[in-house]
């Protein structure tokens, strides 16, 4: 009896608790994320538009995060993605391949040709016909224009690249066209978002839109926004791709996942980066 | 001596005379803990960082000694009083035997 009191008791409070920021004593809504002193990067704003049924407003995953985790994102000394970041500066000086060129031959210095891409990205590949992801464009330059071996799509190298990249459009709100030619791709990845899959048949939405600012054991529930990627996680000490967060989300619900760099899993890139329209481009970030 | 090893030190450059100052160091270490395995089953060798002092103009600030424990790319925040005009000076002790070395000059007034 006492025991079934005590769960009862906890259904009770997790209803007041409500959704939002209700139940978590260790987030501030109204934080602000300000790095070095002087980027202040956006966390809270209005959803956009395609985004209105389902919430008002949108979160970076940094607001769900405790103060002392948050407090290592707002210095580059601490945060050691930073670390990964000028990791992938060097590669992107570095010749390599048949061709004799670096990403810097044809792109030059990385703060002026790589200014405010990951803000856009997923996006249209005309001459290719396709959506492609940072990690595709990278492989793509690195097999037709340097004449060198692509990177493993989930890998040490290709993580440090797209985060020497991110980090060149920090601070710039995520902009990803979701209409025209991309339309296809983005309304299959809007399909997978509130597709339950594995044995705990779960969605990405049945955590991430129905109950973020919950507790799911002792995890802080975010919005599930990718604006902050890559980011360096301190439960596996490394700079995390998208693909490669997605990939642990779908095993979390007990399914067999679609793999990184697959159809699938671009077009719920490209979803869910759009779900996050308006937020700021975070470069390297840093969660648990 | 490991790879990737860069030894990095925020410190300020001036101070007023008895202040306490903060001092991050962090160094980009792998912290090879010795116990796990290749995947074909035999153990990866121990590497890491095994001691980490600071001195203040010959004067020790900080001495510690490390073990297998401690994560990857080490990170110590702590403060110093700084008395004069002088020099910090960072030393980190790899297993290797290799010593690594970073200093910064702190001035009063």
């Amino acid at each position: 009896m006492t025991k079934l009191k005590s769960i009862r008791a906890f259904a009770v409070l997790a209803v007041a608790g409500g959704v939002a920021f209700g139940g978590a004593a260790q987030a501030d809504e109204n934080a602000e994320l300000i790095v070095n002193g002087e980027i202040k990067l956006v966390t809270k704003t209005a959803a956009p538009d395609h985004l209105k049924d389902a919430v008002d407003t949108i979160y970076s995953g940094w607001l769900f995060r405790e103060t002392g985790t948050q407090a290592m994102q707002m210095d580059d000394f601490v945060n050691p993605g930073m670390l990964d970041a000028e990791a992938g500066i060097e590669l992107y000086n570095a010749v390599d391949g048949t061709e004799g060129k670096s990403c810097a031959s044809c792109h030059g210095d990385i703060a002026e040709g790589m200014k405010g891409l990951r803000a856009v990205y997923p996006k249209w590949n005309e001459a290719a016909g396709e959506v492609r992801t940072m990690e595709m464009q990278v492989n793509d330059c690195r097999e037709t224009r340097m004449g060198a071996e692509p990177y493993k799509y989930i890998s040490r190298e290709m993580g440090q690249i797209v985060s020497a990249v991110s980090l060149q459009s920090r601070g710039e709100p995520v902009n990803v066209a979701i209409d025209g030619p991309v339309a296809a791709t983005w309304a299959q990845g809007k399909e997978l978002y509130y597709t339950r899959t594995g044995i705990l048949d779960l969605s990405c939405a049945s955590c991430h839109e129905e109950n973020y600012g919950n507790m799911i054991r002792a995890d802080h529930l975010s919005q599930g926004q990718i604006n902050g990627f890559p980011v360096y996680r301190l439960n596996n000490a490394k700079i995390n791709q998208v693909h490669d967060r997605f990939k642990g989300c779908v095993r979390d619900t007990r399914a067999e996942t679609y793999n990184p760099g697959s159809s699938e899993f671009i077009a719920l890139e490209l979803y869910v980066a759009s779900r996050g329209n308006g937020l700021s481009v975070e470069g390297v970030s840093l969660r648990n | 001596m490991a790879d990737g090893v860069k030894p990095r030190v925020k410190a300020p450059s001036k101070a007023a005379a008895g202040e306490a100052v903060v001092l991050k160091t962090l160094i980009s270490h792998t912290m090879e803990s010795g116990q796990r395995k290749n995947k074909d089953g035999s153990l990866i060798p121990r590497s890491i960082i095994n001691r980490f002092t600071c001195d203040f103009n010959g004067k020790s600030v900080i001495d510690v000694e490390m073990h297998p424990a401690i994560s990857t790319n080490p990170y110590f925040e702590f403060e110093a009083v700084i008395p004069e005009t002088g020099e910090l000076k960072f030393t980190w002790y790899d297993d290797d035997g290799s010593v690594y070395e970073d200093a910064k000059q702190v001035t009063v007034g």
